[in-house]
């Protein structure tokens, strides 16, 4: 049963993430990325990270990828690209497929040499269970809001950073207007 | 398990896998999708006679008695009609986008108390074939969080119908369907949290068991502006009107689902009327008690001659009706917003008094768990909360000047 899951959803990832790459069509990439993502939250329902799953959908899915489908639609930059054209010359191609080897070996290596060390220790999570089913949840708000508060309000303040250098660099001033 | 665990925290399928359970929830699945169509095709009569006689008209009254079956009629209609695919559409995601809105309509209703018995401590449990379990299809963990992923998919359906009709106004209607749908989602998980704080817990069944009596309603515990906030985002994120820009007549044809005929404009349709049925349901379960019956102090209105266990589902549809009835006077009476009002009301009202209110009431958690004064507290934060408010209209005031120096529109 879970590795029936795990390769159901290990496909949806990969097949998600072949489409954002390989598809001309941006509105296609983007609904690939959709499959990806929720692929993963089924990864996350099948370690019993209900919570995890939840946020996924509601954040990425239900948030960020309307929102790239939101301006690819009003820029009106839904053409099909033509995959064919070379963008930066003859170079750049072979360049790509060196690196991301590269890159998925270290992955690889990585992964296998750190494979002790991943396996999990300590008291273990607890899970959704008929007498608590909110225990599961109470974990994660315990460790975010508690162990983990200063690295959690560090990253909301780097969002909120963001937000407003957004807002300054996409702002134009009264004299560029008039000069322009 | 662990895959089922998702599911449901339901004692029907703790233990092994034997035939009555799996009976039980195929019997469960088959009946919450007939009930959600035949409530469907009814809620369609009940709109178009309400408003006709808001109107002075008479309404549908030809097709079987009180006009019954005129959904029907006109479901059989759109079926035999044409099936047509306009040449610049993009065939398969044309195709998908019916299903991308009738689907997750579905889905929200499964997790929402059709009954049961939350009298004296039941906790909602009933007895079927001398199986335990609760009168509601799944009641995962991660309960009203569901709903939120699931209303969170549904703007796909939208969306992606307008853009691959191919055609101007449909874009535009999804265009304003995803900003307006995304912004008022906000301002629904807000108000929905404030539920969440007040109950301690996330399942839809536990939020109503939480609520025994008309002063633990939620309408109440969390003091009337989160119902209000979630009533009016809802609105919004059903694209009922006075919200309803995404599929303006007047100003885009028909909107978003201005290209769609036959079935899958039916399924459009369905899937709307669907929403607002759930939509409704969701509220009951979260403000006003689900299937708890109405019990004032220590005096429960009893239902005679039906079992506790169908009592349940009896409140619920009369509570159900009363937002039924609401949503087609709000049609009946409110005029369309306009977009730059939309997002006004969004971002500049809702979101920051969801926020405000929602913090006002973990204050008077905190209060109330360290044993400080709440005479002290509530008018404390209170007054926080009013001088945020405060300065927030200043820097609106200030920034709309700014602008107005500056001679940008909008």
């Amino acid at each position: 049963m879970e590795l029936f899951v795990f390769v159901c959803a290990a496909l949806m990832v990969l097949v998600g993430a072949l489409g954002v790459v390989l598809r001309s069509n941006p509105v296609h990439a983007a609904l690939s990325m959709v499959l990806t993502l929720f692929g993963i939250a089924v990864l996350f329902v099948s370690r019993e990270a209900n919570f995890l799953a939840a946020v996924q959908v509601i954040v990425y899915a239900g948030a960020i990828v309307v929102l790239f489908l939101f301006v690819i639609m009003l820029l009106g930059v839904d053409r099909a690209e033509d995959l064919r054209a070379e963008p930066l010359g003859r170079i750049q191609r072979p360049l790509a497929i060196a690196l991301g080897l590269g890159v998925f070996a270290v992955l690889t290596t990585a992964v296998v040499r750190a494979r002790e060390s991943l396996r999990f220790k300590g008291e273990g999570i607890q899970t959704a269970s008929l007498e608590d089913p909110d225990g599961n949840i109470r974990q994660i708000a315990r460790s975010i809001f508690g162990n983990y508060v200063v690295a959690f309000e560090l990253t909301s303040v780097l969002l909120i950073v963001a937000v407003v250098g957004t807002v300054v660099l996409a702002r134009r001033r009264k004299s560029d207007r008039t000069s322009a | 398990m662990n895959v089922l665990s998702f599911l449901a925290i339901d004692p029907l399928l703790d233990g092994d896998l034997l035939w009555t359970p799996l009976i039980i929830v195929l019997l469960k699945v088959l009946v919450v999708f007939v009930v959600g169509l035949v409530a469907t095709m009814l809620m369609v009569w009940f709109e178009r006679k309400a408003i006709a006689g808001m109107q002075n008209r008479i309404g549908p009254n030809k097709a079987g008695p009180f006009g019954l079956l005129q959904t029907l009629a006109d479901g059989i209609k759109l079926f035999f009609k044409e099936d047509l695919l306009p040449e610049r559409a993009d065939k398969f995601v044309f195709r998908l986008a019916p299903y991308l809105s009738f689907v997750p309509a579905f889905l929200a209703f499964a997790i929402i108390p059709l009954g049961g018995d939350f009298r004296d401590g039941n906790g909602g449990f009933v007895t079927w074939f001398g199986e335990t379990t609760r009168v509601q299809l799944a009641d995962p963990p991660i309960g009203v969080l569901f709903a939120l992923a699931i209303s969170s998919i549904a703007v796909y359906g939208i969306m992606l119908a307008g853009w691959s009709s191919g055609s101007k106004y449909p874009l535009l209607g999804s265009v304003r369907a995803s900003a307006q749908m995304v912004s008022y989602e906000a301002s629904l998980g807000l108000s929905l949290a404030a539920v969440i704080l007040v109950c301690g817990t996330l399942s839809t069944s536990g939020i109503v068991d939480a609520q025994s009596s008309i002063g633990s309603w939620n309408l109440v515990a969390t003091g009337v502006v989160p119902f209000l906030i979630f009533l009016v985002s809802a609105t919004a994120e059903l694209n009922r009107p006075p919200f309803d820009l995404v599929e303006a007549e007047q100003e885009l044809v028909g909107g978003f689902n201005t290209e769609y005929s036959s079935i899958r404009f039916a399924l459009f349709f369905l899937a709307e009327f669907m929403n607002t049925i759930t939509m409704s349901a969701f509220i009951v379960t979260l403000f006003f008690g689900g299937p708890q019956p109405i019990t004032i102090g220590d005096t429960t209105l009893d239902i005679p001659l039906i079992p506790n266990a169908l009592e349940g589902t009896v409140w619920l549809l009369l509570k159900v009706l009363v937002f039924l009835y609401i949503y087609v006077w709000f049609r009946g009476t409110l005029p369309r917003f306009r977009y730059d009002q939309l997002m006004d009301l969004g971002w500049k009202f809702l979101i920051p008094a969801s926020l405000g209110w929602f913090m006002l009431l973990a204050a008077q958690r905190l209060a109330d768990d360290r044993g400080w004064d709440q005479w002290l507290v509530v008018p404390l934060s209170l007054a926080v909360i009013i001088i945020a408010f405060i300065m927030m209209q200043l820097a609106f005031r200030s920034s709309d000047r700014n602008r107005e120096a500056e001679g940008v529109q909008f």
